[in-house]
């Protein structure tokens, strides 16, 4: 780097182009670390000890997260049901309502909306209170108690998420179903029997399935995001003590929203 | 004692950033030892102790344990080494979302295969030495300082270790609380055999339960050795220091602190004629047996009454003392010969046998509880000071003529005078 410098004064865009690497080069660097943290976190679920610990996470981040997931999921099928129905009355096609509400929310909004609300609620908290307990020296008082910190704070919060999400978006699905069926059937008098024979019979094992892998795949991706925060937020330069644990939250969320967008397409395209 | 080294620093130098915190610093701990740490704050103290368990490791120079270099042992080495040491972190890091008694059991429950009743029986234990009995289900936001500390303690005692790293563990506290936890510091080293490291600036009670003292000067070890050592060495490092975080008076007992006691004793040579009379009398209490048979509050009270009594009643006439020891007070009587003073002494003797002891036996009963029968014994020697003679001469001397003045033994009272 240093040595650029002098050159970097004659030559057009080479500060560009350093900047620019240089990013590149800690993109690449975090990417991998978060690789090896998720791998690490992994490794360690299966250690002993665990079951306890995993048990009081899925209470956290799954139970407690029921509500405001059940809630989200109430309004999110009734607005489908309502949007859907005005769009498909122009075709004459009111009597499969049933069956695009139910494949939106099992194919997309359920997985992503549940993973957003998770992430709202128990990842932020998750990267917060790691924070704090990086910053109080609590993870070095782990380590010199000779518990490993990532087993003991990080494969818990890993294992519970990964449980945890399949089983909200299941709940978030079945809620939006049935807030589809208030405004549908209920409000604007389409079919009950016809709302659920659609819904058996255009809706498959594979959207199901598919749905099931997203919020897999959205919980490694939370929680090891957020965990990742909170766990090195020591390490930030930008900031130091309780401002380092607020701006990791920040990081973590929003990091952690777009990461389910773009994964989303991701996964989506190869499940096409 | 055999002096092994336990831990040994070979040059080694950590830095952070372009600061240098410890450069090529060499230094031994030896087994079944208190090695207390001085220095100025941000001499790097703490980083020293984070070396000694791993959570920090050197940037040159290496670290040796029993002689095996740390970072060449493999993983099961390692572990095994880890779990002969405990920390004590400087602001205690106990989890604030768990209650005393799970901070405590934590390291039990996570690191043994203990069953529930047998880590219930531990960590009572140490919550009732420690004195948290009603604190079992508070939270550490919960707490005062003092009383966080003594969770931190504890919780840094509960896994039996052989090392003990101690970061400052009596920072925050009171006069008496800070002594109960160096004394308790140094009573489980006696009973368990651990190696304790200590940071602290309690002078001169750490000093006291101290075997070696290391001070931490600009990265390296400008001075290694016992606390007789330290006194005797007179270099500008070392007085410097001392007088920085040594104030003008002791603070358990509000006797002068050692190094004022010095000076004043100097002044008392250095001003007088050459035939100036100065008697010197060294009184002394049982603590160890005290505190074997009432507890370190106890025994630390008795010690600070006594304390209190001397400073009265010879402070008017010119006296002044200081302490010596965990339990030794030394008193210089300027323009006093040997036998005013053995008269001044019989008279205080008095004074403690009719007043101070029924004070200090309730004392003892109250702070104890105990209903046990206890003996409280208050001894004094004497001794004429030269010109020539140094305090450790005096001291000497006076130990020589040790005699009992004051006893207090289950409702019995009397001394030999």
């Amino acid at each position: 780097m240093t040595q650029m410098e002098p050159i970097s004064k004659n030559i057009p865009f080479v500060p560009f182009f350093h900047s620019l690497g240089k990013r590149a080069m800690d993109i690449t660097n975090s990417l991998g670390a978060i690789a090896v943290f998720f791998a690490l976190a992994t490794l360690k679920i299966f250690r002993p000890k665990q079951l306890r610990e995993i048990i009081q996470q899925i209470f956290y981040i799954g139970a407690r997260s029921s509500n405001i997931v059940m809630l989200v999921g109430l309004f999110t099928g009734m607005v489908l049901g309502l949007q859907l129905y005005y769009t498909l009355v122009k075709f004459g096609s009111q009597g499969v309502l049933g069956s695009v509400v139910a494949l939106t929310l099992i194919r997309e909004l359920g997985p992503v909306l549940t993973a957003i609300m998770i992430t709202a609620r128990a990842g932020s908290a998750m990267t917060a209170e790691i924070g704090i307990l990086r910053i109080s020296e609590q993870i070095d008082a782990l380590y010199t108690m000779r518990i490993d910190p990532v087993r003991y704070i990080i494969s818990p919060r890993l294992a519970a998420s990964i449980i945890s999400f399949p089983l909200l978006t299941a709940f978030f699905d079945l809620i939006g179903i049935l807030g589809g069926y208030l405004t549908g059937v209920v409000l604007l008098g389409v079919d009950k029997g016809a709302y659920f024979y659609r819904i058996r019979e255009y809706v498959d094992l594979v959207d199901i399935r598919g749905g099931f892998i997203k919020s897999l795949v959205f919980a490694v991706l939370v929680s090891t995001i957020c965990c990742f925060h909170g766990y090195f937020t020591h390490l930030r330069t930008d900031s130091y003590g309780s401002k380092s644990v607020s701006i990791s939250t920040t990081s973590a969320v929003v990091f952690s929203c777009v990461t389910i967008l773009v994964s989303d397409y991701v996964v989506t395209s190869f499940l096409m | 004692m055999l002096d092994t080294p336990l831990i040994e620093f070979r040059e080694v130098t950590k830095r952070f950033s372009e600061k240098t915190i410890l450069d090529k610093a060499n230094l031994s701990i030896c087994e079944n030892q208190i090695t207390t740490i001085i220095g100025k704050s941000g001499s790097g103290k703490s980083v020293l102790l984070k070396h000694i368990i791993g959570i920090l490791s050197p940037d040159e120079g290496s670290i040796l344990f029993r002689g095996r270099p740390v970072q060449e042992m493999k993983k099961g080495e390692w572990e095994d080494y880890r779990s002969k040491i405990s920390y004590m972190f400087q602001n205690n890091a106990l989890f604030d979302a768990m209650s005393v008694y799970e901070n405590i059991a934590l390291p039990l429950r996570q690191t043994t295969r203990l069953k529930k009743r047998e880590v219930d029986r531990k960590v009572m234990s140490r919550i009732e030495q420690m004195e948290l009995t009603d604190s079992v289900d508070k939270y550490p936001s919960e707490l005062s300082g003092g009383m966080q500390k003594r969770v931190a303690l504890a919780r840094a005692l509960v896994t039996d270790p052989a090392i003990v790293l101690f970061d400052e563990p009596t920072t925050g506290q009171d006069p008496i609380r800070k002594n109960i936890i160096l004394s308790m510091i140094a009573h489980y080293r006696r009973q368990f055999g651990f190696t304790a490291v200590l940071i602290s600036h309690d002078i001169p009670d750490v000093f006291f339960i101290s075997d070696r003292i290391l001070l931490l000067w600009e990265g390296k070890i400008g001075f290694h050795g016992t606390y007789a050592e330290l006194t005797r060495v007179r270099h500008p490092m070392i007085d410097e220091f001392l007088q920085s975080i040594e104030g003008l008076r002791d603070e358990l007992t509000g006797l002068l602190s050692k190094e004022m006691f010095r000076s004043r004793y100097a002044l008392t040579l250095g001003g007088g004629q050459a035939d100036t009379t100065i008697s010197a009398v060294l009184f002394c209490v049982q603590f160890d047996a005290l505190t074997a048979a009432l507890g370190a509050q106890a025994a630390l009270e008795v010690l600070k009454t006594l304390g209190e009594h001397i400073n009265n009643y010879f402070g008017p006439m010119g006296g002044f003392s200081a302490r010596h020891s965990r339990d030794e007070i030394l008193t210089i009587l300027p323009h006093i010969g040997l036998d005013e003073a053995g008269q001044l002494v019989r008279e205080m003797a008095l004074e403690i046998q009719q007043k101070a002891l029924p004070e200090l036996q309730a004392i003892a009963k109250s702070r104890s509880g105990t209903s046990q029968c206890f003996e409280i014994l208050v001894t004094s020697g004497m001794a004429t000071a030269g010109v020539s003679d140094d305090i450790e001469q005096i001291m000497e001397k006076a130990k020589a003529d040790q005699k009992i003045i004051a006893r207090y033994q289950c409702g019995k009272e009397g001394g030999s005078k």
